[in-house]
């Protein structure tokens, strides 16, 4: 079996409340999975449970093919990394690493060389003799990853490990994590709200919702073929703009505007009629000289404007709905002005009007 | 996704099987239970020991329950119980205690929530100053500042009367509830106070407008405060007042340790009771409230 | 900022008029009360204060009398174990509490009820738990255990240890109550990184969580040293300070000399000493706390 963590059929309550229901997810060896979702939908409780720090209420874990699902936490070959650091403030980042390790008994020279490897790795070693509190927040993260690494496991568990330092460290760190897993080669679960995160590291994003998995697939996938419309409305920055009409044959209505659905890969294979959202990425409207290659074309009124440098997000309106544009940088647009834009379906998401799942 | 269904999974599952009675618990809750009746059973024997007449006590032991409840030893320790002059019991400390802690009270919220508000809100040079010497004012045992202080109550002719030891509790009142309301004001928000000021209110208007109206938690937690420490306040009592205007705790103890006729322990108990009452009550009803005052009490400056 | 700046001494006015009574008990009180008794305990006062300089006699006389050495001994040993057991007590009953339990609440309000009480009224009831012919040694000898022998205060070898349970019973619920919110304000994913760790509970608390909780250690030890040297009305409502000296304190000594003896002087200079022992334990924990950096607090 090519498993490194299964869980199968996992309940979670605390006392009445029920936060994760009929959970079943496997990760696979040497896979890099991030857990995605808003505050408070669950993500630090399944981490926490295959960690083996919440006693779970129905259900199995199992890492590297062994049951875990009653083993202490020490005992599951896990290293865990906290988003507070959670580092031992009395201890210098040496006796930090070694604690554990000390407490486990091992051989005081096999303790030496596991210090010596995960601190060339994380390049911490002119760190060593330091206290956590003289550390930057960013050092800080690199020892507590170092505990983990030390723990020599298979499995790393990373809670919300970068959501305490400033947006440039993140931005670093975060390539240094896929950079130790890509060298390592260890199974990474992962969790974050963080889109970015999520997009950049994962080999695949469990999207979270109310203590159930929404989707699990590759980034690619998740962002190209949402499943429902809250993961399409979730994933992506600017949000993915919702125009609500209905499916007849082989058009889409809204408003005064018949759009065909030419180009668009229909889940079932092929077209359902009846109420539906149409939802179309602000950065996969055609604009510029190219729009004249698109199947459909739309006249519309520059409202808002807001650069960022790099591009230039335009607000409009679409058979009344509000409709977000991403532009280049360089374009010269100005409130007031028309703008012709094309919509290419074959990129484009429908989703069912009451059910939301994807057509 | 596959759905299994529970009844397939074999091994282990759901929560790690613990008994109720493991060691752990037994031990925890032992231990808890045994600490729990070692704290419970002072109040448990004054209470049982007031409701016995003296030959019940004198044959039973002290942790038994009354056979015969009487009240009779209540009603002797309020109104005949002696202290070594006089024989009328407790009354008259509970009302000289009335009559010390209510004006005590008002006396050190008001002067000590100001003072509070200057500090956290209108920093004049030299306030820290003032306020570090108050805090460490604190820690002087007060055996330090009894004469001086007798002398100061002599020199303005209040040696002796309760306005005296009104003041001496609302002085000693002052560290811990200056600290406790500048504390709680400086963690209001500064934009309140701010847009006050440009409105054009000023230093009174904003206390009793805005201030005032905001803090009642903190009032409540200084007012349990200081009602519970100045009702329990013996050294004061003793020193800074004439017999006739002893505080409760003075007459208790006068009560039960003057040497005079035969020792009526269940009267004796009984007025420890009285005397504990209003604390206690206070307590057992403000709860939180109560921890939060002696957490501010440990908290730092 | 630059024409017509109103004079200093008028800028916040109503603020510095609403400052007045903490100005006088700052600097009249607290700081001319204790250089007073300080100055006046090296005069020959007696029943009245007199500025007749006598040098170091008081205190001379002082540690030459039986009784002060008596006090300063029941302080120290009265002091010493109650610190100790008082912590160790307040902690171990804060973990327990900590662990989740049920009934937390009652738990909680029956172990910190004392500390609403008065120490008079402490000490009364003790005064009739440790009475033997009534209380504890009157009921086991009457289980059948004749011989039994638990008379802390007819003793004068352990009188004092019969005050110390009546404190330890008053005082350490507050204790409890200070260390469990040092407890809960430990961070929650510290005690997760502990058990990924595999380091036991016992462990994690003796090496990672007490290191942590320095700051409310010295705060709770600051207290309670301040407390245990005012100790007074305990001592006055439990046994007077008997059976003959052997639980007289240092506060008692003050009070007797200054309200009973007509020896002010010597009144003086005790009380002088007592400030310095708490001088000892405040300062250097002030250095500690507000020293190193003047931003905080
Ligand atoms: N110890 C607890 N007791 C009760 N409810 C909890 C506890 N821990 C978490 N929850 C609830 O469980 C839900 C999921 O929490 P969590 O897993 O921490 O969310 P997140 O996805 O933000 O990490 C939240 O609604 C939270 O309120
Ligand atoms: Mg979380």
């Amino acid at each position: 079996m090519n498993k490194s963590v299964e869980i199968k059929n996992l309940d979670l309550e605390f006392g009445a409340v029920k936060v994760l229901q009929n959970l079943n997810l496997d990760i696979g060896k040497g896979e890099f999975l991030v857990l995605l979702g808003s505050s408070g939908c669950g993500k630090s409780t399944l981490l926490n449970c295959i960690a083996g720090l919440l006693d779970v209420t129905a259900g199995q874990i199992h890492i590297n093919d062994k049951n875990v699902t009653w083993a202490e936490p020490s005992e599951r070959g896990i290293g865990m990394v906290f988003q507070s650091y959670a580092l031992y403030p009395q201890m210098n980042v040496e006796g930090n690493l070694s604690f554990g390790l000390k407490n486990a008994k091992l051989p005081k020279d096999e303790i030496a060389k596991r210090i010596k490897r995960a601190s060339e790795i994380l390049q911490i070693e002119p760190l060593l003799k330091r206290k956590p509190a003289a550390l930057s927040g960013g050092q800080r993260q690199r020892v507590a990853i170092g505990r983990a690494l030390v723990r020599d496991v298979d499995v790393f568990l990373f809670d919300e490990p970068l959501s305490n330092l400033d947006a440039k460290l993140r931005a670093d760190l975060r390539v240094e994590i896929k950079r130790l897993h890509q060298n390592l080669g260890n199974t990474m679960v992962y969790v974050t709200h963080d889109q970015i995160e999520a997009m950049t590291l994962a080999d695949r994003i469990a999207i979270m919702r109310g203590g159930q998995i929404m989707q699990l697939d590759s980034p690619e996938e998740i962002y190209g073929r949402p499943v429902n419309k809250y993961v399409a409305g979730f994933i992506g920055s600017p949000s993915m703009n919702f125009l609500e009409g209905r499916i007849e044959g082989d058009v889409f209505l809204v408003g005064d505007l018949a759009i065909p659905l030419a180009g668009y890969e229909f889940a079932s294979g092929n077209a359902v009629s009846g109420e539906a959202s149409l939802g179309i990425r602000p950065e996969h409207v055609v604009t510029g000289e190219l729009v004249g290659n698109a199947p459909f074309q739309i006249d519309i009124d520059v409202s808002l404007i807001e650069p960022t440098g790099s591009d230039t997000l335009v607000d409009c309106e679409v058979a009344g709905h509000p409709f977000r544009v991403r532009m280049d940088g360089q374009a010269k647009i100005k409130v007031g002005e028309r703008l012709r834009l094309g919509l290419d379906l074959s990129k484009a998401s429908l989703f069912d009007k009451t059910s939301e799942l994807r057509l | 996704m596959v759905d299994i269904t529970s009844s397939q999974l074999s091994g282990p599952q759901g929560p790690k099987p613990r008994k109720a009675l493991s060691r752990r618990n037994i031990l925890l809750y032992g231990t808890l239970f045994v600490v729990t009746v070692y704290y419970a059973l002072p109040l448990y024997v004054m209470i049982v020991t007031s409701l016995k007449g003296m030959p019940e006590i004198r044959l039973g032991n002290i942790f038994s329950p009354p056979v015969e409840v009487t009240f009779e030893p209540w009603v002797k320790a309020w109104a005949q119980a002696c202290t070594g002059l006089t024989c009328d019991g407790l009354s008259t400390g509970f009302w000289n205690s009335v009559r010390i802690t209510i004006p005590s009270v008002i006396l050190s919220i008001v002067i000590a929530s100001v003072n509070g508000y200057a500090l956290a809100n209108w920093k004049f040079k030299g306030a820290d100053a003032f306020f570090t010497i108050l805090i460490f004012g604190a820690f002087i045992p007060y055996q330090v500042m009894l004469y001086p202080i007798v002398i100061m109550l002599r020199e303005i002719g209040l040696y002796g009367s309760l306005t005296g030891l009104v003041i001496v509790h609302t002085i000693f009142g002052m560290p811990i509830l200056t600290l406790l309301f500048r504390n709680y004001f400086t963690s209001l928000p500064e934009e309140l106070f701010k847009a006050a000021r440009v409105d054009g209110a000023g230093f009174w208007g904003i206390y009793f407008r805005i201030m005032v109206p905001m803090s009642l938690p903190i009032f409540t937690v200084a007012m349990i405060l200081q009602v519970t420490g100045i009702w329990n306040d013996f050294l004061f009592g003793v020193v800074y007042t004439r017999p006739e205007s002893y505080p409760m705790t003075v007459s208790l103890n006068n009560i039960v340790n003057s040497t005079q006729g035969v020792k009526e322990y269940n009267v004796n108990m009984a007025a420890t009771i009285i005397t504990g009452l209003v604390p206690l009550t206070i307590y057992f009803v403000s709860g939180k409230l109560f921890v939060r005052g002696i957490a501010a009490g440990a908290v730092k400056g | 900022m630059a024409d017509a700046r109103p004079s200093q001494l008028f800028r916040n006015k109503s603020a510095k008029i609403a400052a007045i009574p903490m100005i006088v008990t700052a600097l009249f009180v607290f700081v001319g009360g204790t250089a007073w008794t300080i100055v006046y305990s090296f005069t020959k006062s007696g029943l009245l204060p007199r500025l007749k300089w006598v040098g170091l006699d008081q205190y001379e006389r002082l540690w030459s009398t039986k009784r002060w050495i008596v006090s300063i001994e029941n302080l120290m040993i009265y002091g010493l174990s109650m610190l100790v057991l008082v912590f160790v007590i307040g902690f171990i009953l804060a973990a327990l509490i900590d662990q989740k339990i049920r009934f937390e609440n009652t738990i909680r309000t029956v172990i910190l009820y004392p500390y609403a009480l008065s120490f008079v009224v402490t000490g009364l009831v003790w005064q009739w738990i440790l009475n033997p012919e009534f209380g504890i040694e009157s009921i086991v000898r009457s289980w059948g255990w004749e011989s039994f022998a638990f008379d802390p205060l007819y003793n004068a070898d352990i009188a004092i240890f019969g005050v110390l349970i009546a404190g330890l019973w008053q005082g350490s619920g507050l204790v409890m109550v200070l260390m469990l919110a040092g407890l809960r304000g430990i961070d929650q994913e510290v005690w997760k990184a502990a058990r990924v760790d595999g380091i036991p509970a016992w462990k994690t608390y003796i090496f990672i969580v007490i290191p942590m909780m320095r700051p409310v250690f010295i705060t709770t030890l600051v207290l309670v040293v301040t407390g245990i040297v005012k100790i007074y009305d305990l001592i006055v409502a439990q046994t007077g300070g008997g059976p003959g000296i052997s639980t007289e304190v240092p506060a008692k000594y003050v009070y007797d000399m200054m309200f009973q003896a007509n020896n002010l002087g010597q009144g003086f200079a005790a009380s002088t000493m007592m400030l310095l022992t708490v001088a000892l334990v405040v300062i250097p924990w002030a250095f500690l706390e507000f020293g190193g950096s003047k931003k905080r607090g």
